[in-house]
């Protein structure tokens, strides 16, 4: 039973084999049966069996099978006959046969070798070395190896008492021991050992076929030689490859190859062909073409006709053997006859019998596994189309919040002539631009690029940017953040305000029609007398000018001790006074002009004074002219502690009030009472620098502009009634409508405020019509009128209209902006005042002029 | 006081936006697999109008998104796609590392994909938000068809591109909607009109690329991964306004020449006469425009589209009938397209590339596009024109005359169609000498005339600017205020000439008196009002100032003493 499971196996295996080895090149000669019947008598009880030795080529050069022999005869394992074959690997290479070792008391004796190649369709040369000498055969290493590597056969066992094991080794120069321990049979006769390696290097197999008393060995391998018969050349030379089947490169660097049998090193052939050598010997010889090189020798070998014949048969995929009939009788190796018997002895093993448990985990995991859903099956590949109508169905309900508030990217901008490749000559930039253009930040740049002209379409490169610049629009998209910006897209038009034409608002003045010439420094003040024929003006040259307003005549001039602050002439009409300061003295002048009942009657009301009986300390002395100034028409002085800013007038004429700034003190205005040459001080307490003050036109009121609030106080009730906030710096002057519910205040921060007393203490309007300091304001007594002088050297005239109506705002609409002063010293027009009926305005510039603008 | 202290930067914007890297963590995604993501779905970060606040009273600088826009990237299908495709990467390598091959392969073969159709559909609910859109993905497309295949990109990506630019131009030569074209010195601008959406796109020269190192390509492929999903599903989408299947066969000629590369197979596609199926169709489509009772501005309007319409269809047929050649040296691929787009036959040399569908020595021939100074053998049939004339004339509307393009001619300037001259901007001479001629006035006028009217147009609307008219009232002011003499006696006053004189003066006597006007009433506007006033006349300005600085490039080789005059 043990026998048949062993034979049984092997064939098995054999038959495995066989499907491996299919189509079976079989290169050995058609089988022939070398061995004769043993030769030696004796009481071995297994007779000599004859093998015909046949070893299969594999395609692939794996399995390389030398089958064993069947015997006829009762022995079951006789002798082996061992036949060495060279087999030659499709993929060429070199298969070798181990050379039989000499006999003698050299154990490890250098091999002999002569070597035969046959040639393989590359062009590799296949060494086979016979034996060349009877003697002692070394034995080839004893496992014989499966092509995959996998142990086949245990190790033969000399069996036969003549056979003497010893130990070779075969050493290899370079240092890399290759030992193999061989097992020499000695035998009388000699042996063919044969073994064949197979390509990988891989001992695989070897046959050795013991054939006693016989010299047929020789004669086969002369016959093998025959067969594969070298050039004669190649024979007469005594180099022989005595390495063996070692990568040659391991002799690369040295000048021989191997060791003859006396130890000497065998040279390589001289060999210094270079390139150009080659290449002739390409040219010139007719034998290249079956000239190969042998590593193993390092020579060159012309192949013979039969040798390239057997090269084109290989090539071609035929047997190398003409002869050789691939399609014998096949021969049944093995017995099929089925053993009753086991080969062996050995009880079945019991894990043959029962199923294997690793197996059942292994599966009982994949069961569970897909009980669970981990492993599903592979999901269908999706056959839907890459491409398809997807707006198929378009539903206004798949448009979402999101889609609203979406800001989609501006688009890229596109692009104007200046890109064109050949654009219009003033496109293109000039040598300066240029330069400007290359020493810019890249972000500076108004265009991206420098525009350029190119003769023809041909001309026209590469722009290198191109990438970059599709690259930074992927960047926009994706890292900028977007905003709705709301362009302004209005008519500049549209944003000036609609105002009635000023043409409709006439009358206003608009042009200059006279200049009053005749001082010679700044006119800082003026005023027209309340019938409108004369004005009066001061300056800084120390005079005070009458002139007729009418003709520009200059009526009379009064030299003052000082240069002249403010003048006012006397609103009542009945009274002709007019009050002029100069430094800390207030004058009152009677000018003489106009009617002479009028002028009188003044004189009259001055002298016609009588002093109170308890004279009372008063802040100013009144002093009465005489004489010559009396003459000139001074008629009262009034003589202050200080320097005198400003006088000004109450409506009816009889009071006066006068600006004496001083930040430190109560005593910065005073009030005086012409007819009773009284004079007294309203406030107790400083309230800031006083710049000008005013009498309310109809009412006891009296304003007060400090530096940035104008105060409104009642006299009677002796109060302060209002306070109110300019927003200015700085407040150089102010002018109350003759309504007495408006007022403006002029700033030298070049605004002027339009207060609306009814409305708020803020102001009604800020109007910043003056490029400098405002000096002057005013309005006009009947015409809705005011103006305004500023250091600019223009008078702007606005019409001012106030309503009875106290719901409707006041109407400001500037009319006309009046030019004729010359700007000196940085002092353009110095002060306004219109003319009391007709819709005419004074201006007093620095360049010691007065207009009058009509 | 009771109740619960209010903490801060916990109501208000502070909730509203969330840092780059916060959104980041909150969807546990890598930065570069963010990145994608928003690039997929469109999202860009927001600049709060507080910054500091936002940020939580620091002012370190931050990129704030939406927390809106990153909830709404948290319910993205996609997203676990790219956790899949990370695992699917790492086990990819493990099974490498082992040199397990058969579990590569496995794992190759489950390799996670993703389709970003839904992405579209979401982006651009309508297929008109799409085709508004399409700018950019076009000139995306058309650069990464120009590609080698030089590893910057998957040669898939490049192939595809490839592809649907061809089907792209082949829509656009089918349906006739080129509009205008632009050869600049970045590539050629094409602009074209589909279902009334105008779109314009960019065509880099056939060059090799120079690669930039600062590019991250990556950014760019996500960018083109998106470009050309929602490119094929527009074509198929245009393909099937035109009844035509898509994508579009192959045609005959080009599967004998497989092997010839793309481009060469973009230019067979368009040389071959194309789906004439559709010519029929477009037929039709010329009478649409009904008529319907309608009055007054309705009636305008009408006429006024009536109009447009025509010269609509004149435009498309501007080459029909025309065949051209196409020298060697001229960009063909360009040349052909625009050539189609309005009904030329086109040819070249069969030597150079396959499509060509006559010869050089074909009778019929009228023009033959020619980019060298001169040419060896010519016909006496045909004209020989440079290929800017074909540009030039589809810019115009009109075949234009042929003796300015004339081999060896200096070429006139070639005008970008793309800009709309605004009041007061400069335009160029030429331009107006165009426009002339597209009203129909004569050619043949002296040059010196016409330079002189653009002069005096120039100098009219100077004239108009606020800037001449100040200076005039400055000077008539000094006149007056010249007046004056110093002696004590009254001098009478001058009359000015203009108050009393001719019709002229009193012309000029209003313009002063509303210039006036004008100015008081700016003196009146609110501050607000003012700024922005002031703004819209800087810019005015500056306009004016760069007109006038074209003009006197213009004068200062020739007529430098003209502008003096002026």
């Amino acid at each position: 039973m043990r026998l048949w499971n062993e034979l049984s196996y092997f064939t098995c295996w054999i038959s495995h084999q066989a499907r491996l080895c299919t189509p079976p090149t079989r290169l050995c000669t058609p089988p022939t049966r070398l061995c004769t019947p043993p030769t030696r008598p004796g009481p071995a009880l297994y007779s000599t069996h004859q093998a015909r030795p046949c070893s299969v080529l594999h395609p692939p050069g794996q399995a390389l099978l030398c089958t064993p022999p069947t015997r006829p005869g009762p022995a079951l394992y006789s002798t082996h006959q061992a036949r060495p074959y060279s087999v030659l690997h499709p993929p060429g290479q070199a298969l070798l046969c181990t050379p039989p070792t000499r006999p003698g008391p050299t154990l490890y004796s250098t091999h002999q070798a002569r070597p035969y190649s046959v040639l393989h369709p590359p062009g590799q040369a296949l060494l086979c070395t016979p034996p060349t000498r009877p003697g002692p055969v070394l034995h080839p290493p004893g496992p014989v190896l499966h092509p995959p590597g996998q142990a086949l056969y245990s190790t033969h066992q000399a069996l036969y008492s003549t056979h003497q094991a010893r130990p070779c080794s075969v050493l290899h120069p370079p240092g890399k021991a290759l030992y193999s321990t061989h097992q020499a049979r000695l035998c009388t006769p000699p042996t063919m050992p044969g073994s064949v390696l197979h390509p990988s290097g891989k001992a695989l197999y070897s046959t050795h076929l013991t054939v006693p008393g016989l010299i047929q060995p020789i004669c086969f391998s002369t016959r093998l030689l025959t067969r594969f018969s070298l050039s004669p050349s190649f024979l007469s030379q005594d180099i022989r490859n005595t390495v063996g089947n070692i990568p040659m490169e391991w002799y690369q660097d040295y000048p021989h190859i191997g060791y003859n049998l006396d130890g000497k090193k065998i040279f390589k052939p001289i060999r210094n062909k270079d390139e150009l050598d080659e290449f002739l010997d390409k040219m010139e010889n007719p034998d290249y073409w079956r000239t190969v090189h042998d590593k193993t020798t390092a020579s060159d070998i012309r192949l013979s006709d039969e040798q390239v014949d057997l090269v084109h048969r290989l090539q071609k995929g035929q047997f190398g053997d003409v002869n050789f009939n691939e399609y014998e009788p096949s021969v049944d190796f093995f017995t099929n006859e089925v053993m009753i018997h086991p080969v062996t002895n050995r009880p079945q093993d019991k894990r043959s019998f029962i199923p294997s448990l690793i197996e059942k985990e292994k599966v009982s995991k994949l069961v569970h596994a897909i009980k669970m859903g981990w492993i599903k099956p592979r999901k269908p590949k999706e056959t839907t189309p890459q491409y398809y109508d997807l707006w198929a169905k378009e539903d206004p309900n798949a448009i979402l919040g999101r889609h609203k508030m979406h800001v989609p990217a501006p688009k890229m901008r596109l692009p104007g002539h200046e890109e064109s490749y050949n654009p219009p000559p003033e496109y293109l930039l000039t040598e300066e631009e240029r330069m400007a253009w290359e020493q810019q930040d890249a972000e500076d740049r108004k265009l991206p690029f420098l525009p350029q002209k190119h003769s023809c379409l041909r001309a026209v490169p590469a722009f290198s940017r191109f990438i970059h610049e599709r690259f930074e629009r992927c960047l926009d998209l994706y890292l900028c953040p977007r905003q709705r910006k709301m362009r302004v897209n209005v008519n500049p038009e549209d944003l000036i305000p609609k105002l009635p034409k000023p043409k409709d608002l006439q009358p206003f003045p608009t042009t200059m029609s006279l200049v009053y010439i005749g001082h010679s420094s700044l006119v800082r003040s003026i005023s027209a007398s309340p019938t409108g024929q004369w004005l009066v003006s001061g300056s800084d040259d120390c005079t005070v000018r009458f002139w007729e307003v009418n003709t520009g005549r200059c009526m009379k001039t009064l030299e003052v001790g000082g240069a002249v602050k403010s003048v006012a002439w006397n609103p009542n009409p009945a009274v002709c006074l007019v009050a002029v300061c100069f430094e800390s003295t207030v004058l009152l002048l009677n000018p003489g002009l106009g009617d002479r009942l009028v002028v009188s009657s003044t004189d009259q009301l001055i002298t016609s004074y009588e002093p109170p009986e308890e004279d009372k300390e008063q802040a100013v002395t009144w002093a009465l002219s005489e004489g010559p100034e009396h003459d000139n028409g001074h008629r009262l002085t009034l003589t202050h502690p200080k320097a005198v800013k400003q006088v000004v007038w109450h409506g009816k004429g009889d009071y006066l009030a006068s600006v004496m700034p001083d930040n430190s003190s109560n005593l910065q205005v005073l009030i005086h009472q012409v007819s009773k040459r009284r004079t007294q001080n309203p406030f107790r307490k400083n309230k800031g620098l006083v710049q000008c003050v005013s009498f309310h036109p109809l009412r006891p009121y009296f304003f007060v502009a400090t530096q940035r609030y104008v105060r409104v106080y009642n006299l009677i009730k002796q109060e302060l009634t209002k306070k109110l906030m300019t927003n200015c710096k700085w407040i150089s002057s102010m002018a109350i409508h003759p309504g007495g519910d408006n007022l403006i205040c002029g700033s030298y921060d070049c605004r002027l405020a339009w207060f609306d007393l009814d409305l708020s203490t803020k102001p009604y309007k800020m109007l910043r019509h003056h490029k400098k300091a405002l000096r002057g304001v005013a309005y006009h007594k009947h015409y809705p009128l005011f103006a305004s002088g500023a250091d600019d050297g223009s008078v702007i005239i606005c019409h001012g209209m106030v309503y009875n109506d106290l719901l409707q705002n006041p109407l400001i609409v500037p009319v006309k902006v009046l030019k004729g002063h010359q700007i000196t010293h940085d002092l353009g027009v110095l002060d306004v005042t219109f003319h009391p009926t007709q819709p005419w305005v004074f201006s007093s510039g620095a360049d010691a002029t007065i207009r009058l603008f009509t | 006081m009771g109740g619960l202290q209010k903490k801060k930067y916990e109501r208000g914007s502070a909730t509203n936006y969330i840092t780059r890297n916060k959104a980041r963590k909150k969807l546990q995604l890598s930065l570069a697999d963010f990145r994608r993501l928003c690039i997929l779905k469109g999202i860009y970060p927001h600049e709060p109008k507080h910054k500091k606040k936002v940020n939580k009273g620091s002012t370190a600088p931050r990129t704030f998104y939406l927390l809106k826009d990153i909830r709404f990237l948290l319910h993205e299908p996609i997203v676990r796609k790219f956790r899949e495709y990370k695992v699917f990467v790492r086990k990819l390598r493990k099974a490498y590392g082992k040199a397990e091959w058969t579990a590569v392969e496995r794992l190759r073969d489950n390799k996670p994909g993703y389709k970003l159709d839904h992405i579209i559909k979401e982006r651009y609910p309508t297929f008109i938000d799409a085709l508004r859109d399409i700018d950019d993905a076009l000139s995306m497309c058309f650069l990464f068809s120009t590609f080698a295949r030089t590893g910057k990109c998957h040669v898939q990506t490049i192939t595809l591109c490839r592809r649907l630019t061809v089907e792209w131009m082949n829509y656009v030569v089918t349906s006739r909607s080129l509009r205008k074209v632009f050869i600049s010195i970045k590539g050629i601008y094409y602009q074209a009109e589909v279902l009334g959406q105008l779109i314009t796109w960019l065509v880099p020269y056939q060059f090799a690329h120079d690669h930039p190192t600062d590019v991250d390509y990556r950014v760019m492929a996500t960018f083109t991964e998106m470009y050309t999903t929602l490119f094929g599903f527009i074509n198929f989408r245009l393909y099937q306004t035109l009844n035509l299947v898509y994508p579009p066969k192959v045609t005959q000629h080009e599967k004998l020449n497989r092997w010839v590369s793309c481009s060469l197979q973009k230019l067979s596609a368009l040389s071959a006469s194309l789906a004439r199926v559709v010519a029929t169709a477009e037929e039709e489509e010329e009478n649409q425009l009904d008529q319907f009772p309608a009055d007054g501005e309705d009636l305008e309007n009408m006429e006024a589209r009536e109009k447009e319409q025509k010269e609509q269809e004149a435009q498309n047929r501007l080459f029909e009938g025309l065949k051209f050649f196409l020298n060697r040296e001229v960009p063909r691929e360009s040349l052909a397209f625009i050539l189609r787009c309005f009904g030329a036959e086109v040819s070249w040399d069969k030597s150079l590339c396959i499509g060509g569908t006559y010869n050089v020595t074909d009778e019929t021939i009228t023009h033959q596009i020619v980019d060298r100074p001169d040419i060896d053998k010519q016909y006496i049939n045909r004209y020989y024109i440079q290929p800017q004339w074909v540009f030039d004339s589809v810019n115009a509307k009109m075949r234009l005359p042929v003796e300015d393009y004339f081999l060896g001619v200096t070429l006139p300037p070639h005008l970008s169609p793309f800009v709309e001259e605004k009041d007061g901007d400069y335009v160029p001479p030429e331009k107006l000498k165009l426009m002339a001629l597209q009203r129909g006035e004569k050619h043949e006028e002296e040059e010196d005339d016409d330079d002189d009217d653009d002069d005096e147009e120039y100098n009219d609307e100077v004239d108009d600017e606020d800037l001449t008219e100040e200076k005039n009232l400055k000077k008539m002011e000094d006149q007056r205020s010249q007046g004056k003499t110093l002696a004590v006696k009254v001098t009478p006053g001058k009359v000015k000439p203009w108050e009393t004189g001719s019709v002229g003066n009193k012309v000029r006597l209003e313009k002063e008196e509303k210039a006036e006007e004008k100015r008081l009433a700016i003196m009146m506007m609110k501050k607000k009002e003012k700024y922005l006033y002031d703004k819209i006349m800087f810019g005015k300005k500056r306009t004016t100032r760069e007109v006038s600085e074209h003009l006197r490039k213009i004068h200062s080789g020739s007529s430098f003493l003209l502008l003096l005059v002026l």
